[in-house]
Formats: C-alpha cells, structure tokens, sequence
C-alpha cells in the first residue's frame, strides 16, 4: 500500500521502513526553532534535564521576533535571556535586530528549513515550512527544550486529509483566499491531528510566497502540518539559498488518505474570516461596506515580497482613508529592502502607511497598533479570536492583501476590483 | 494520591489560549503572574473565583490556537487540579502532559458536568464522578508511553531520568 508524503517522511526520520496513522513514533529532529516567547521557558526547562549541551548548534534557531524590538523591560529581560544562552551555547542561527525578521518567513528565506526534514518549532505557525515539503509542526516550549537536550521528539503519526484546488485564480485570488476558504469548509478542528495535503493545477501555479501562506494557516484548521509536495517552484525557490543537502519526499501515487476534497477556484471570491474565528470566511461582498479603524498588511502569513507587491499595486497614487490607520509590516529585513528597492515603501509612505521594522509586534496583540475596545481592524494575520489584537471588544476581520490595501483606501472593507489599480500577481 | 476533587466550571467549543492567557501577559513567563490573567478573555472573573482544585469542564477543540506552553502554565497556576474535554487540541494535549498539568478526554463528562458540581476523578483509572448527581464518566485512556510521561511528573523528569540511566 502506498504511503502518503508525511508518512515517507516520518518512517525515514524514525529509521523504519514505513508507518501507519496512530502510530506513535520517536524521530530526529532536522531542524528546530523557538523565539522570544516561548525559548526563555524551554531554556529553563533544558537546563532541568541535565544536558549540558545543544544536541546541534546549527540545528536551532532563536529568534527574537515577537515583542521586538523590545517593548518594555520584561520583554527585553526575555530577549536577553535568549541571547545569553545562544552565545553561551554557540548558536549560529540567533539574529539580532536589524538582522532579523518574523520566524516562518526568515528560515525559509535563509534556506534553513529543507523538503523532506522534519522541523519543530516552539510556535503554532511552524506549519509554515510544509509549503517547502517538509513534516513542520508547531509544539510548546518543553518539547523544544527536550529537543534541544535530544534531538529527537515523539510524534503520533497523523492521518491525511487532501485538499486540491483545481482551475484558474480568478482577479485579487491568492493564498490567503484559498487557505481562509479552506478553514471555512473544514472549520477550526476540522483537521485536528491531521496532515493537510495541498494539490491541483491552482497550487502548482502559486509561487512559494503564496505557498507559504497557505501553509502557515493550516494549524486554524486544527492540523498538525500543511504540506506542499515540492517541484520545480520549491526547487528553484531553494536554488542558491541552502548549502544542506536535501531530498524531497513525494507521497505515493494512490496512497489512502482519511479526506479528499476537490474544489474549484474559478468563481472564488477574495475571502474574509469575520470575528471571532479564522473558520467564519465569507466573500468579501458578504460584509463589504463594514467600517473600519485599522489595516495590518505583514505577519508570518502575508509580510513577504508578494504580498507588499498586491497591496502597493493597489495603493499606487491613492491615500488611505481619512479614519483609518494602516501599519505595514515587512517580514524580514531582506524583503524590506527588496520592497526599498522596488519602490513599494515609497508608496506605502506616500499613501499615508505607517511602515515598520519586521515585528509580529500586533498580529498577538503585542505592541505596534494594538486596538481599542469597539475599534474594528482588517488584518492580513492569521487569527481573529477575541483580543487576539489588543480589546478583547475590539474586532478583526482576516483578509489577503488585496483585501487589506482595497480596504484601506475605503474606510470600509472592499473588494479590491471597487478601488481600480493592477492585480500584481 | 490520585484522586482529584473539586467544583466545576464550564466553558463551550474552541477555547484559544489567546482566552486563556492573552498574549499581552506574555512578558513573563512566572507561573504565579501567569495565574492572574487565567481564562481571562473568556471570563475576567475567573481567576478571582477559581479555588485549589476546581476542575475546568469545556467542549470540543479546547486550547486551539497558538502553541504557548503559559496556557496550561496558567491553568495549573491558578489552582485548577484537572482540565475535562470532549477534546483537545494537539499543541495543548502535548504541553499539558509534558508540564503535568492533568488532562481528561470525555464527550460524554463534557456534555454532563454542569457548573457549580463536586467532581471526583480517579486519574489511574480515568474515572469521573458527579457528586452531586451519582453519574460516572470514564475518560478516553492514555497510551501507555505518555502514561509513563505522566507518571514521572512530566516530560523533562522522563528525560532525565533516561539520561541517568544511560
């Protein structure tokens, strides 16, 4: 019987030949990842389990990408913290302010996170990396101290469930409105414990920012991974980044699966997931006209080159409405520069954006436009639970970036197409 | 000694552990100031009212969302000796084990416990009794290997202990 991609994956890290859903597995750990939240408390632990040293210096990465640049004087205790212990322990991969950028976009940028590896992450967003094919999941802080001690976690090994978007992106459809669809359907423990598998003609077509995005939002699903089977857009992305080795994993041709669901994208609308839930996604015309007081176009779901790509071709030459503030929020410090470069900060600044250092900072609720109570807000982040950005009476409504710049200029959240401009895509 | 006991409170589908504990607490990771703020966007009095014991009763999904181990951190903080779910989700299974904090996997005690009911639960055995009603629950059981996890008080312990072995 045929084994599907995460199955290959897991039985090669866990050294058996193959491996059924339900099994309870012990594997090595390729790569694993903890930030400013969550490693302070699995240092601590580490230190509890007697290890004296990292199973890998150049297995981990620590970055402070959550609260920084430090916003008050716990967060840079936190900060300091992790430093500390990556200089004391000689951890290559910590980056500093002004050289780092959000986690799930920075790794696979540096060419850090490797198809067919099996990454951990201290975050729920570690799903990121199945957009590269790789068995990427998100764990707490524990698991990662004792991955860290290790090198290896348990793992029981999840069913999958296949999702394949079939057809053409119609206009101002991109990942996040193929992903924010997809919780819709499943709704937000649809996919627990399972590995979500994307295929079909519409995601070959997508470039890996947009992969990405699909990837990083499968834990709203419930799931355990988000995977991507890798080809030649996968292979070109990495071309030049990574001096690993790797070996992509493909899953059988006919493996059995738990779920398969097949969907057309042709008369897709852009989608929006209405507060309290990542799973609420309607078409954008369901609630268009909704006053706003805040857009966030970045995070680790829609802050890469792409996305700031859809949202300038949008805002070129207009300005944002009067009541609304607009925070954009490049992911790393080499997509800010791109973006300098491109000419796409200009637009942000002249359009009347307020353009920010790469921070999570208020897609948590951490700093950097946190909202009041009753103050609605479009943001291109990955959840909308209640004061998940500041309130808990204040109100977010998930969007891609087409979405967030169209509501912008509005005032009130529009499809893109009613405000004019480029699909960039 | 594990034998639970203690009053009920209830919560529905889908807690996020941005309502357990919002991220603007995340500044610290101090169990005690972690407690404070527990549940806190689900119910702001709930960390008043909680007593030593009390055990949290919820639906399906319970502690979806982000991976923050403050969660059940917060949760064991604040006194709470047990967390009652039709289910959970994963991140929150695993870090509830690997910090010891008790998990109970029942969708029948769920639907069943009502707030305000003196609970008993036998943690060996899985067993959940209402008090106040006389009806029993019996809880999904562990795998054997988590078991083990459990019985050394937590993850971290497991792995010492097997390091000392070596």
């Amino acid at each position: 019987m045929g084994q599907t991609i995460v199955e290959k994956i897991l039985a090669r890290a866990s050294g058996k030949k193959r491996v059924s859903p339900g099994d309870l597995i012990n594997a090595k750990i390729d790569f694993a990842l903890g930030n400013d939240i969550t490693a302070p408390v699995a240092i601590n632990e580490f230190k509890k389990t007697g290890a004296e040293k990292v199973f890998d210096k150049e297995r981990i990465a620590l970055i402070p990408d959550h609260f920084t640049p430090n916003k008050d004087i716990q967060t840079a205790e936190q900060v300091k913290l992790m430093r500390d212990f990556a200089r004391q322990q000689g951890i290559i991969h910590y980056y500093e302010i002004g050289r780092m950028g959000i986690e799930h976009a920075l790794l696979p940028e540096l060419g850090l996170v490797l198809p067919g590896e099996v990454v951990i992450g201290a975050d729920s967003h570690t799903c990121t990396y199945g957009a590269l094919g790789a068995f990427a999941t998100g764990v707490g802080s524990t698991d990662l101290a004792a991955v860290m001690a290790t090198g290896e976690l348990w793992f029981k090994v999840p069913h999958t469930i296949r999702i394949a978007f079939h057809g053409n992106l119609p206009p101002w459809v991109g990942g996040k409105d193929l992903i924010l669809y997809t919780i819709g359907q499943l709704g937000v423990d649809g996919a627990r414990y399972a590995a979500l598998e994307f295929s079909g003609s519409a995601i070959s077509r997508l470039d890996m920012d947009a992969r990405f995005t699909i990837s990083n939002m499968a834990i709203e699903a419930g799931a355990k991974a988000g995977l991507i089977p890798p080809d030649e857009v996968t292979r070109k992305y990495l071309t030049g980044r990574t001096a690993r080795p790797y070996t992509a994993v493909l899953g059988d041709e006919g493996a059995p699966v738990a779920e398969e669901y097949n969907w057309d994208v042709e008369s897709l609308e852009p989608q929006v997931s209405l507060p309290y839930s990542p799973a609420n996604a309607r078409p954008v015309s369901s609630v268009a006209g909704t006053e706003i007081d805040q857009v966030v176009i970045g995070s680790c779901t829609n802050g890469r080159i792409g996305d700031l790509r859809q949202a300038a071709a949008l805002l070129k030459g207009k300005k944002v409405h009067p009541r609304v503030r607009l925070i954009v929020i490049p992911a790393t410090q080499a997509i800010y520069l791109q973006a300098m470069r491109e000419g796409l900060l200009e637009i942000f600044v002249e359009a009347g954006a307020a353009v920010s250092t790469p921070t999570c900072g208020p897609c948590l609720g951490g700093h950097m436009g946190i909202l009041a109570g009753g103050e609605v807000a479009v943001a291109t982040t990955n959840r909308n639970f209640v004061g998940r950005m500041g309130h808990p009476e204040s109100r977010i409504y998930l969007a891609g970036p087409a979405v967030a710049a169209a509501s912008a200029v509005s005032g009130v959240i529009a499809h893109p197409r009613e405000i004019g401009g480029g699909d960039a895509r | 000694m594990n034998i639970l006991k203690g009053k009920v409170w209830t919560f529905g589908d889908d807690v996020d552990t941005d309502a357990i504990i919002p991220a603007r607490y995340l500044n610290t990771f101090d169990p005690g100031e972690l407690a404070l703020h527990c549940m806190e966007d689900a119910d702001p009095t709930f960390a008043a009212k909680v007593s030593p014991g009390d055990i949290i009763v919820a639906g399906k999904n319970f502690g979806c969302g982000s991976s923050r181990e403050h969660a059940p951190l917060a949760i064991k903080a604040a006194g709470v000796s047990c967390v009652i779910a039709e289910s959970f989700a994963r991140i929150f299974y695993r870090n509830a084990i690997n910090i010891g904090l008790p998990i109970l996997e029942s969708a029948q005690a769920a639907a069943s416990l009502q707030e305000g009911r003196q609970v008993e639960i036998n943690l060996e055995e899985g067993k959940i009794s209402d008090l106040s009603s006389g009806s029993t629950f019996t809880a999904v059981p562990f795998p054997p290997f988590m078991q083990g996890i459990m019985a050394k008080g937590g993850l971290i312990n497991y792995i010492r202990e097997k390091k000392n072995k070596k």
